[in-house]
Formats: structure tokens, sequence, C-alpha cells
């Protein structure tokens, strides 16, 4: 490839990330205007009906499951009584086409921004903190589109194309470096394997931190009693977000472990030994070590729900403080270029 | 459980303040945990005794890591015992109501109830259920790979840790700079430093040698990220231990020199300035290349030059190595990391280098007790030499000549025979991890409500074992094997689905 048309499509890549920030935020405009509409919205949503055990949050008891009685009056009764009528859904149904087709916009010009610096750089493109930054961004994105297709999730969607949209604010502004080469130590294909597995858990992480958050907002209210109103009123049951948050945890647990241990691959063969207790290596210990404990109490009796959150965020807040924290404030063995 | 969320909590809390204070034989940097010992005299001392500067080899980590393994071996071996009886038994009878089941369907079945239930539990068995057929009901269950992954998960933590404990006893790590020309054979001795584990066979290390012919280092030269380094070559002259003829071997970043698992790693670089100093006799007392480590991204060094032949007086030289020397608005600096432009800024010492007696010191330092600077003019005197000029001391007690460049690189050579057994524990925790959440376990029964001449009413339901469940269209598909209206009747309205049961 010659030089010019590197400089090209580097220039393109800063384009079509520029232009996905904008597609981005009126997604967000989009949700958040979902956000604000009265409950009925949810109707729409199938796992937002089942709230019996939603009012009593996550102490259901043992003998009432879901299926006895008729949840589905119930949950309607808990989410504040709502008539609906054919054209408030389906101004719902529209807003949240337009809303879902616009985050799709924007993934897909977030994507070919990727693509383009991978090719304007000639490798894979995480390679500085720009594009870590930006590809943990595009992994937020593209797991909440998987999301969208199968779980109840339209109501995280201000929060993450809000994430999106800073994190990529952030990428453009500080955190940019323009496309090149890799420092000698990060050239290893062990490491674009590594990096690409925790940035796509981390994207899955933050389905299940926002998730999670919503949920602990939900569960207030619904502790309050049925008759909440305000956002928190607005959201789906409680259940439905824990169960939303303990999907998205479950399934990012093993993308993080594989990471973990592509790195220590990587590791040894930069350094001589697979672990050394880098503060990188460190962090990403104690994220994993939070999150199989949020496992755990999410198995344990007494313990799931609320306690059990308190060990997702803060892994959750262990994984980004090793995404941005240990890369700008601790000096380790982990170089990278750009900051 | 309770126990290993508790026992987790804390082995994350514990792992914290390593990352935050420098650590030993940890961090890149040996000189931090000195360094801060003097930056902070008086908290220094507590936290050394609280194991703060070696938190990941001080006992109460210890402590909690072998209390989990405890804890899960003690929580994991019963499960296996369970798990291994609940292979061999038959699947449970179904419960008496199949109301309460989160799956409920019933259906309507052309064949007579014995051939409908065999049809069922052919279908169950095809796909991959443990099935049992009994008393006009057919039980069913399938998932127990679930299980098995998460023991395998917990019990491969055990391999793990012999993995690391292997390696913890028998390994060693070894680190040694090497000037371009200068040989090194793999005997503790020609170690610059060298940690043995416990049990480490210190005169049995692998027999072998090499010598560093050369280094080539390149740099970014494009305008925005200019002088980011881009390549970093060691060309070694490798000689087995056999007898059989060396070898060139390249040694780079990532691809280490692997000799029976015993490997060499390159982990740094930097410049020796070569110097001839000449004695106040006009004696060359000392000349080669002297290793300055260098303390910034443009390989701005430091270093010293010793000469204790040096008569009438010993001779010292400490200061700094510019490889691209510019000079800005604090002085002189490094413009690049190339040597485009080499200087090398020295003042002088005159007096006792400490050599002979005392304890050993470091080569890069002076110890300056019986040292006196050079003065000229009544200011310390010092000299910026570019290649080939020389410093001669005012007062005619020697001289010191920069004659040239060279490179040194630091290896890094490392041996732990328990790298494979944890490979393998990795390998074995994922795959565990992966199954234990992935798979789902589900119990399924499929009963005779009534039966008549024009077929069978037939009830299923099901029950999902692990949280997710989500096995709504196992139940259909299981029944469409014999339905002949593909009749669905469930007591639970369909918006319902998409939650799935929640186990408590
Ligand atoms: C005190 C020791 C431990 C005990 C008693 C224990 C027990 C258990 C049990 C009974 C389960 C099954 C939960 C379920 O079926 O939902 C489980 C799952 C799990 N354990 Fe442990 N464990 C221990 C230690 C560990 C450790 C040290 C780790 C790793 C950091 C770990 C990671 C996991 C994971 C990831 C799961 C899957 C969670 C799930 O199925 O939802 N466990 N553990």
């Amino acid at each position: 490839m010659t030089l010019p048309s590197m400089e090209t499509l580097a220039q393109l890549s800063d384009n079509l990330v520029y232009s996905a920030i904008a597609v981005y935020a009126l997604a967000m405009l989009a949700y958040a205007a979902l956000s604000a509409r009265r409950p009925e919205a949810h109707r729409q949503q199938p796992a937002a009906a089942p709230a019996v055990e939603a009012t009593i949050g996550a102490r259901a008891d043992p003998g009432s499951r879901r299926s006895v009685g008729a949840p589905g009056e119930e949950a309607r009764d808990a989410t504040g009584p709502a008539p609906h009528t054919d054209a408030s859904v389906n101004a719902v149904d529209r807003l949240s086409a337009i809303a879902a087709a616009l985050t799709i916009l924007g993934f897909l010009l977030h994507l070919s921004g990727v693509v383009a610096r991978g090719f304007a750089a000639g490798r894979a493109p995480w390679g500085n903190m720009y594009e870590f930054a930006v590809v943990a961004a595009l992994a937020a994105a593209a797991a909440f589109l998987v999301f969208l297709r199968r779980e109840p999730v339209r109501a995280l969607g201000v929060w993450i194309t809000a994430i999106v949209v800073l994190t990529l604010g952030l990428s453009v502004t500080v955190l940019y470096t323009p496309a090149g080469a890799l420092v000698p130590v990060l050239n290893s294909y062990w490491l674009v394997i590594h990096v690409a597995a925790a940035i796509t858990a981390g994207g899955v992480f933050t389905i299940g931190a926002v998730a999670i958050l919503l949920y602990r907002l939900r569960l207030r209210a619904e502790r309050r009693g049925p008759a909440h109103t305000g956002y928190a009123g607005r959201l789906p049951a409680a259940s439905t977000l824990n169960r939303v948050a303990h999907t998205a945890n479950l399934f990012a647990f093993p993308i993080w472990t594989f990471a973990v241990i592509a790195g220590a691959i990587w590791a040894e063969n930069s350094w001589g030994r697979y672990w050394g207790w880098d503060p990188k290596e460190t962090w990403a210990f104690i994220t994993w070590v939070l999150y199989a404990a949020y496992l755990h109490a999410e198995a344990t009796a007494g313990w799931r729900g609320t306690k059990a959150s308190w060990f997702a965020l803060l892994g959750y807040a262990a994984f980004v403080f090793n995404f941005f924290g240990v890369n700008m404030w601790i000096s380790g063995l982990h170089s990278y270029a750009g900051i | 459980m309770r126990t290993a969320v508790i026992l987790l909590g804390l082995l994350a809390l514990a792992a914290v303040p390593g990352s935050l204070l420098p650590q030993r034989n940890v961090a890149s940097d040996p000189n931090a945990v000195l360094q801060f010992t003097q930056d902070n005299p008086t908290l220094a001392p507590w936290l050394d005794r609280l194991g703060l500067f070696e938190v990941y080899a001080s006992p109460w980590f210890a402590a909690i890591y072998i209390l989990l393994l405890v804890s899960m071996t003690g929580c994991v071996i019963p499960r296996c015992l369970r798990l291994w009886r609940a292979v061999r038994a038959d699947p449970p009878p179904a419960p008496s109501s199949f109301v309460r089941l989160s799956e409920r369907r019933e259906v309507h079945a052309a064949q007579c109830p014995s051939e409908a239930l065999r049809a069922i539990a052919a279908d169950l068995k095809s796909r991959g259920f443990r099935v049992r057929t009994t008393g006009g009901e057919v039980r069913a269950e399938r998932g127990y790979a679930r299980e098995l992954g998460n023991l395998l998960f917990h019990l491969s933590l055990l391999v793990l840790l012999a993995g690391i404990a292997l390696g913890r006893l028998f390994g060693f790590e070894g680190r040694v700079a090497l000037v371009e020309g200068a040989g090194f054979s793999n005997v503790v001795s020609q170690y610059d430093e060298f940690s043995p584990r416990a049990l480490t066979d210190v005169e049995g290390l692998e027999p072998f040698s090499f010598t560093l012919n050369d280094f080539e280092a390149s740099f970014e030269t494009a305008d925005e990220k200019r002088g980011e380094p881009r390549q970093f070559r060691a060309e070694l002259e490798y000689r087995p231990d056999d007898g059989s003829t060396s070898k060139a071997v390249e040694v780079e970043p990532n691809h280490p020199l692997d000799v029976n698992e015993t490997k060499v790693f390159l982990t740094g670089h930097g410049y020796a300035p070569k110097v001839t100093v000449r004695d106040g006799r006009g004696d060359v007392v000392f000349t080669g290349p002297v290793i300055f480590l260098p303390n910034d991204a443009s390989y701005a060094s430091d270093g010293v030059v010793k000469a204790p032949d040096a008569r009438p007086t010993e001779l010292g030289f400490e200061g700094f190595f510019l490889p691209t020397a510019a000079v800005g608005d604090r002085g002189p600096y490094s413009a690049f990391p190339d040597a485009l432009n080499p200087q090398l800024f020295l003042t002088a010492f005159t007096g006792d280098l400490g050599m002979s007696d005392g304890p050993p010191q470091s080569v890069y330092t002076l110890v300056k007790d019986d040292l006196q600077q050079v003065r000229a003019d009544g200011r310390p005197f010092a000299k910026a030499l570019s290649v080939g000029d020389t410093m001669r001391l005012p007062n005619g007690e020697g001289s010191l000549t920069f004659d040239g460049v060279a490179r040194f690189a630091n290896f890094q050579i490392a041996y732990d025979p328990g790298k494979e057994v944890s490979l393998v524990a990795a390998a074995l925790l994922l795959l565990g991890v992966t199954t234990s959440l992935l798979i789902r376990r589900r119990r399924v029964w499929v009963r005779v409500v009534a039966s008549g001449p024009d077929g069978t009413r037939l009830e299923a339901g099901a029950l999902p074992l692990t949280r997710r469940g989500g096995i709504t269209g196992e139940i259909d598909a299981v029944l469409t094997a014999v339905s002949d209206e593909r009749e669905k009747s469930s007591d639970r309205p369909d918006t319902e689905r998409a939650a799935g049961p929640e186990k408590e």
C-alpha cells in the first residue's frame, strides 16, 4: 500500500468515527424520548410483564413460580395502570424502530471507521489507547445490538448510546493518536487475540453494568410500593433487569477468562513469565475475582440481587480502572503508545 | 457458597495494595521499593512489616487463597459424588401435577399411548437426554455436562496452583546486560541478577552460551510519532553445549531464544559509550564500553566510569549520555533515541573509589565518601564530549577520551518447569467455565392424560435446573414428534416466555 492511500484511509477512518458519533447521538435522543414515554411502552417488551416477584424484588418466595396465577394483570398493576391506545403503541413502536435503526447505522459507520483504521495502520486496529477506546465502544454497541434482538433491553439504549458517545468523544479529543505502526512489544498475535477478547468482554460487561444500575434503581422504586412513577416506574421490572444483567455477565465471564489467559501467554512470550503481578495483570485478576464473586453471590440464597449486584458493579469499576486508570496513573510493563 | 463469595471478595481486596505500592520482585523498576522507603521513611517500615511490599508472597495473601481453595475442594468433592450418583441414577419421577412447572403443554397424538411414549422417548434420546419410560410416563434429563464443566473449572484451579507451585519451587529468573561483542554463558556467576527458587538446581542450569554480535534498533522518523520505537533486534551467536557448531540467532521482543525450556528474552537496551581513560602518568588504565542506563524514552542515559588502577590518584567520572544531543531552554537534552549526535557530559572525581575494600558496589554509581570532585575556576569541572573528544583534568591527573558508541541489550533469562501444567490447567479452566455457564440442565416429563380410539392426549412438562431457563422451544420440539395437530395449550400467556423461569 502506498503512503498517500494510507493517509486517505486514516482520514476516512476519522471521518467515519465522527459520523458515527453524530448518529449515535441521534439514537441516544430517540432512546431518551422512548424512556420518557408512559409505561405502556414496556408492554411491548415481553419480559416486562412478569412482575409477580418483581414487587418483592429478588427475594421471591420459592413457592411462587411465575407461571402461577396471572402475572400479566399483576404486572400492569405493578408498572402502573396504563390505558394504551393503538395509536400510542404505534408511536412507541415507530420510535423504537427509529432508535434501533439509528444505533445500527451508527454501529456500521463505527465499524467501517475501525476497519479503515486497521487498513491505514496495516495491522489490527487496537494498538494504542485511542484505538482501544474506539474498539471498546464498538464492542459495547455490538453487544447492545445483539442483546436487543433477544432481550428486553430497550430501556438500556439511552445509557449505552450515551456511554458510546462519551467514549468516542473522549477518544477523538483526549486520546487521539494518528494511525501508525506498533511499538515492538505490542507486535504479537497473542496480543491481538488478548486485546480483542478483553474488549469484547468489556462490551458485554458494559451491558451488564448498565442493566445492574437500572435494576437497583428500579428495585428501590418497587420496594417503595407499586404506585411508583417517574423514570424508575417506566423501567422494565427489576427481576427482568437483573436477569439481563446476569445473562450479560455470564456470557462475558468466560470471554474475560480467555482474555486473561491469552494475556498470560503473551506475557510469557514477551517477558519470560506468564504472571508477574504487573498492575495491569493485577487489575485483570481483581476484575476476574470480583465477577466470580458476583456469579457465586447470584447462586447464593440471600445474596442474589442487591448484594450480588455490588460485586458486579465493583467488577466493572475494576475493569474500567484497568482500562483507563492503570494506563494513565500507574506505571508498569504494559507500554502503550500514544498515552 | 457464602464462604466463597466472602473469600473471593477478600482476595480481590487483598490484591489491590500490591498494584498501588511498589513491590519487590514484581515492579519493572527494581529500585522502586528503595526509592519509596527513602521518600517515606516513617511509613515504609510499617508497610514492610505488614508485607505490603510483597503482597503476593505475603502470608495473609496466601492464607486467603489457600482457604478459598480448601473450601472450594470441600464443596466440590461432594458435588462430584452427587453428580456421579445422579448420572448413574434414573431421572426422577414426574411431579404429581405439572401446573407448577414453568413449562407445560398438552398435545394430541394419533398413536396409542405406548407408541406415543416410545416415539417421544426416542426423540428425547436423540436430543441427548437420558431417558427412562415407566408406568405411563417418560422421564428425561440432560445437561449433566454443566455440572461436569463446573467441577472441571473448580478442580482445574487446583491444577493451576500446582503449576504455579512447580515454577515457584524449581524455576529461576535472571537478568544480564550485554554490550555488543560481549559473551554470556548460562552459569549463575555470569548473571547481573539471579533469583533462584527454593529448590532450583543452581549448579545444573541448562548449559549454553552466546555472544551478542550486534544490536539493531530503529525508530519512527515520521513527524507525529517521531522517536517511537519500531524494531529491536539482538543478533546472537549461539553455542549449544553439545559441541556442535555455533549458529546465528535473532532475538526480538516476543521472539525469545528457547533452549530446552530455558528462554532468553530481550527486555531492553541502551547505550554504552566507549571510552579510554589515561591516568596522571599517561598510562591507559581503562578502555572499553561502559553501560549507561537510559532514563527516558529518548534514551538520555546516566552512568559512571571507574578507573581504580589510575595513579597517582584513582579516577571516577559521572555524567550522562545523549544519543542525539540538543540544547533547549533547560539545558541539553536528547532529541531522538537513535545515536545521531551522541554526546557525553561528564564531571570528574579523584580520591578513593572504595573498590578495594568496603562492601561491593554498583557499577552504575560512584561511592563518593572518599572522592573529591575535580573543580576548575571554582566550579565543578565538566565537559561535553563528542566522539573523538578528550577531556583532560585541569591539574594533569588524567584524561578521558570518548572513542565511540556501542549498544547494550538487557536479557531476561527464565526457566519455569510448571508452565505446561499451568497452561493445561488454564485450558481446562476455560473449557470448564464455558461449559458450566452455557449448558442448561433440565428435566422433561411426558405422560398420558387420556387415551381413546382416536389417539392419546399427552401432557408434557419441563423444569430447568439452571437459572438461565429458556427451554420453551425444546418442549414444543419434543411434542412435534407425536403431535397430529401441533396444538399448544399453555396456562401461561405468551408474553411471559421470554422472561424464562428463575430458579430459586
Ligand atoms: C470456596 C470455594 C468455592 C466454592 C464452595 C464454590 C462453589 C461453587 C458452586 C456450588 C457453584 C455452582 C453455582 C451454580 O450452579 O449456579 C459454583 C459456580 C462457580 N464458581 Fe465456584 N466455588 C468456589 C470457589 C470458586 C473460585 C475460587 C472460583 C474462581 C474464581 C469460582 C468460580 C465459579 C464460577 C465462575 C461458577 C459458575 C457460576 C454460575 O454457575 O453461575 N468458584 N461455585
